[in-house]
């Protein structure tokens, strides 16, 4: 049973349409990061799901429940927000109980002196309060329970955002950025303590970042948005590797994909310039070539490019050149061992690269299959 | 280092260079502060023990002797509780009914610019001007509010004429004076508290907007609360316009108010050390509302 | 940013708040229905609001009949102006060292500021009447304007306003060969105009309404204030003319009320955030 599922959402802000028709399934206990450029409408997604916000047309089921009209409190959604939003006058211990004591303690029970003589109402306070400590413990915050926000790091912060999301155990995790206000080293950290805790608890999780390298790394899916659109959802070696629109392919990967114009000759063979590259598609007319940086190699024979500028990067250097024909900007990732043999900026050089390494999309931007032929001229290699 | 080296006695001759330039700026400032300030409020301490009235000759050292008096003086001691009464009656009133209407105006959008305008009014109108308005609107006879009372059978009170409700009518005015000051610090109060501890709240489960206003509203307004509390006692402690305009502390000392005491004694009876003493007690009262403010209650609303 | 809830939906809030606003607006109704009309009908005590018999022109043509209107509202644009002037003259080059300068003696003087702060106008007053009576100074001018050129909290607000201004704006200035005195007028001063505003539009609306100084000073209609004139107006010339002094309220209500109407945000916000010393 699906934990999340969006169909055919739409948002409006005014006349402003910021979400147009998206849909996504988030299995129980799957992990499915969305990313995307600033503004793409994340948060937007993100927030309707958490009941925050109203979606304008579509529907979502959470656990097979149809949940669009329900409150926000009703939904067995828990999120954490990218500025943690803590209360600030309640502590630690406070602030993870909030949702527990709001589902469990009645209007009268809830009240701060007089709740305590409500019938009942000691027995479920002192079960919160256990299932507070075991939260905080599981998540080393057991020491500063009585602290209040402003006397915790940022990472303590977001841990006891963690924590108030997942004491009451949720069907599904909403976090929107919730490391982007860490620094580098904790954020490495807290990612691995994030997807453990997510193995525990075995919720659908939505997780938002625009780190691709976040989403890559601890997610079992991958989301990538754009302008309101979900152009794909894979897993993030697919993503990676068999992007289907150039605007994933562009998106995804660091330094960027190379692009190159080419075009698809009345046999189906693709040429660059005057060459071909050993590779045939069913469309015509002209293409992009989409080629990874680490996918290109040094050669004797290739595409001729000139070198302009090298980056050593510790584990890999990149070499950065010009395509000749074309003059369009291709960087090459090259093992560090490279280093020392690049040629000169202004040299003149062959870039070689396997003919499967190569992505093709139409004008469109839509990913064009091709398979590799064996041509009569030798292949680039 | 070297930098240093030859950056340190340069920057001593710029240092009293800079000393100069700072004494030289601050001067008329000093000059003023001193003259219409400092001096002047020293004198009303050291006149508070004096018996000094303006015109006669000389005065004589009493010590403690005006302090002594104001015990017994039944206009003075009804004057400190009137006064007491009308910030009690005063700073609750218009803090509540701000809070309300400030809740009320956030809650939507539409209006937000023209009713904080309405709200604001009186803050900006001539008082003296507003309070003879005010007298026409509660005059026993010809005042509309009596006269809309009648048509539902009701005699209205000598609202500002009688000692039973003239307290009360100067509070109500208080309160319509005071209310647009403390609407527009709640706003900018509500403003500042971030959108995401009321998505929080949502998903946390609040069921409703009472607990929502418990959870978030309240404890994040606290600071702004307690700068309004604090701004209205002392706003009100210093009552006078309206008195002055409608009532000069009748009927029967009824609506006798601290700052109109010191007023009468000072500058009709020119009883000049007696009322310098007033004036203390008066500043007495004013301090001790900015000690709770920042000794007392400043720790419970700081969550830092 | 809650979106546009739909009109039916937000009516019981917009009528709650209509309902407080007209509540809050009946003495301005009131006194200028009232300003409109006859005695005899005033004194009918009837809930209309609009006049029967058109009598406009001649409440206002007695205001200003028997009262120096024009010299109030000269002299409260005098008061004002000057008290204005000077706490500006004073407290920017005074907020500007605090700020910006280090001297021996910063933090006295800082504390003085702050002490300052604690007392009430009213405080000073006994002395300073007996000063300037001393000086035969009683209605005059400089009587209703001296005490308030020091303003404390104009020191107070402009310190903390440049204290926000980036060091390297002066150091810049500094090496072009300003003098101090040059920089507090022509680089940190029209770089606080938001802070000025807010500061001068507090200070005309504290001064314009003020009663308890003028009331002690001035003694005539030479040197009266509004707020004075209308005093003086209700209890020598119109008695029980409430028409006549509700056209009095009026017109002097309304010179602070339509500059307001027009620049309301700036006066919300200039007041409220100087509010410190209401
Ligand atoms: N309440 C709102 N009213 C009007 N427009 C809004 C509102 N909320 C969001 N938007 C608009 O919707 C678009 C998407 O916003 P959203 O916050 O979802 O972006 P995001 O993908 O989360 O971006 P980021 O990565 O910067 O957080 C933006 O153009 C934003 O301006
Ligand atoms: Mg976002």
């Amino acid at each position: 049973m699906a934990g999340i599922s969006l169909t055919s959402v739409t948002k409006s802000f005014g006349g402003n349409t910021v979400l147009h028709g998206v849909s996504l399934d988030i299995a129980a206990g799957e992990f499915v990061a969305l990313v995307g450029p600033s503004g793409c409408g994340k948060t937007t997604l993100m927030r309707i799901v958490a009941g925050i916000e109203q979606a304008s047309s579509g529907t979502l089921r959470i656990q097979g429940r149809d949940a669009t009209s329900l409150r926000a409190g009703e939904r067995d959604v828990a999120m954490v927000f990218q500025s943690y939003a803590l209360y600030p006058h309640l502590t630690v211990a406070e602030n993870i109980a909030v949702p527990l004591a709001m589902r469990r303690l009645n209007a009268w029970q809830r009240l701060p002196l007089l709740g305590g003589l409500m019938p009942g109402a000691r027995a479920t306070r002192r079960r919160i309060a256990g299932e507070v400590a075991a939260a905080a413990e599981s998540l080393g915050l057991g020491a500063l329970l009585d602290r209040r926000p402003a006397q915790l790091s940022g990472g303590q912060r977001q841990r006891v955002a963690l924590a108030r999301a997942m004491v009451r155990r949720p069907a599904a995790f909403l976090m929107d950025e919730p490391l982007s206000n860490l620094d580098a080293s904790l954020r490495v950290q807290t990612r691995r303590e994030i997807v453990a805790i997510h193995r525990r608890a075995g919720a659908a999780t939505l997780y938002v970042t625009h780190d691709q390298s976040e989403a890559l790394t601890m997610a079992d899916r991958v989301a990538v948005m754009q302008g309101g659109r979900i152009l794909q959802v894979a897993p993030p070696r697919e993503i990676y590797a068999d992007p289907a629109d150039l605007r994933v392919a562009t998106f995804i990967g660091s330094p960027r994909i190379n692009l190159l114009p080419g075009e698809a000759g009345r046999d189906g063979l693709v040429r660059v310039g005057d060459r071909l590259i050993g590779l045939r598609c069913a469309a015509r007319g002209p293409l992009t070539l989409g080629i990874r940086p680490e996918a290109f190699v040094l050669a004797a024979e290739g595409l001729p490019a000139r070198a302009e500028a090298v980056e050593f990067l510790g584990e890999s250097v990149l070499l950065h050149t010009r395509h000749e024909a074309s003059g369009s900007p291709l960087v090459l990732r090259l093992p560090p061992e490279a280093a020392g043999r690049l040629p000169a900026s202004g040299a003149a050089l062959h870039l070689g690269f396997a003919p499967g390494a190569a992505l093709l999309f139409d004008q469109d931007g839509a990913r064009r299959r091709a398979e590799a032929v064996v041509a009569r001229e030798p292949a680039l290699v | 280092m070297s930098d240093l080296a030859i950056a340190a006695p340069h920057r001593r001759a710029a240092g009293t260079g800079e000393a100069m330039a700072a004494w030289a700026l601050t001067l008329p400032a000093a000059i003023a502060y001193l003259l219409m300030l400092l001096l002047p409020t020293l004198a009303t301490a050291a006149l508070a023990f004096t018996d000094y009235e303006l015109g006669l000759d000389g005065f004589r050292w009493i010590g403690l002797g005006n302090f002594a008096e104001m015990l017994e003086d039944r206009g003075f001691l009804q004057s400190l509780r009137n006064t007491l009464v009308y910030v009690g009656l005063v700073t609750p009133g218009s803090i509540i009914g701000a809070l309300l209407l400030a809740l009320a105006i956030e809650a939507g959008t539409r209006g937000r610019t023209l009713f904080r305008a309405v709200f604001f009014l009186p803050v900006v109108s001539l008082s003296v001007a507003m309070a003879a308005a005010w007298q026409y609107l509660l005059h026993p006879t010809i005042g509309p509010l009596n006269a809309a009372l009648r048509v539902i059978g009701i005699e209205g009170p000598a609202w500002l004429s009688s000692s039973d409700t003239v307290l009360l009518s100067l509070a109500a005015i208080g309160i319509w004076e005071n209310l647009g000051f403390n609407l527009v610090l709640f706003l900018a109060g509500l403003t500042a508290i971030p959108r995401e501890l009321y998505a929080a709240a949502a998903v946390d489960g609040v069921p409703s907007a009472w607990e929502r206003f418990r959870l978030v509203t309240w404890p994040l307004l606290g600071p702004t609360t307690l700068f309004v509390l604090t701004i209205t006692m002392i706003r009100s402690v210093r009552v006078f316009d309206t008195v002055v305009v409608l009532t000069q502390g009748g009927p029967n000392k009824a609506s006798q108010v601290l700052l109109y005491t010191l007023y009468e004694e000072g500058f009709t009876y020119f009883r000049i050390g007696y009322s310098a003493a007033i004036t203390l007690v008066f500043l007495g009262i004013v301090l001790a509302s900015m000690w709770l403010q920042t000794k007392v209650l400043d720790k419970r609303v700081h969550y830092a | 940013m809650p979106e546009r809830t739909p009109l039916l939906r937000d009516l019981p809030r917009l009528l709650f708040l209509t309902a407080a606003g007209l509540l809050m607006l009946m003495p301005y109704i009131w006194m200028a229905a009232a300003s409109l009309k006859p005695l005899d009908e005033i004194f009918r005590a009837s809930l209309s609001l609009w006049p029967e018999r058109f009598f406009a022109a001649e409440n206002y043509g007695k205001v200003f009949e028997r009262i120096p209107v024009g010299r109030y509202l000269w002299n409260g644009v005098v008061v004002c102006g000057g008290i204005l002037a000077f706490q500006i003259l004073f407290a920017v080059p005074a907020g500007y060292a605090l700020a910006k300068l280090r001297f021996r003696g910063r933090e006295l003087v800082f504390g003085a500021v702050m002490l300052g702060l604690l007392v009430p106008p009213h405080v000073p007053a006994l002395p300073l009447y007996v000063a300037f009576s001393q000086m035969g100074l009683l209605n005059s001018y400089t009587a209703l304007i001296a005490p308030f050129t020091i303003s404390v909290f104009a020191i107070f607000l402009f310190r903390q306003f440049f204290k926000s201004l980036p060091d390297d704006l002066i150091h810049a200035a500094r090496l072009d060969g300003m003098s101090e005195m040059a920089i507090v007028w022509r680089v940190v001063l029209p770089n606080a105009w938001p802070a000025a505003t807010a500061f001068a539009i507090f200070s005309v609306v504290a001064h314009w309404n003020d009663l308890f100084w003028p009331l002690i000073i001035a003694n005539g209609d030479s040197h009266a204030t509004p707020a004075l004139g209308v005093m003086f107006f209700r209890s020598a010339e119109a008695g029980d003319d409430f028409g006549a002094l509700m056209a009095a309220a009026v017109i002097m209500t309304a010179p602070l009320v339509i500059a307001f109407l027009l620049a309301q945000r700036r006066f919300v916000e200039g007041i409220a955030s100087t509010g410190l010393k209401g």
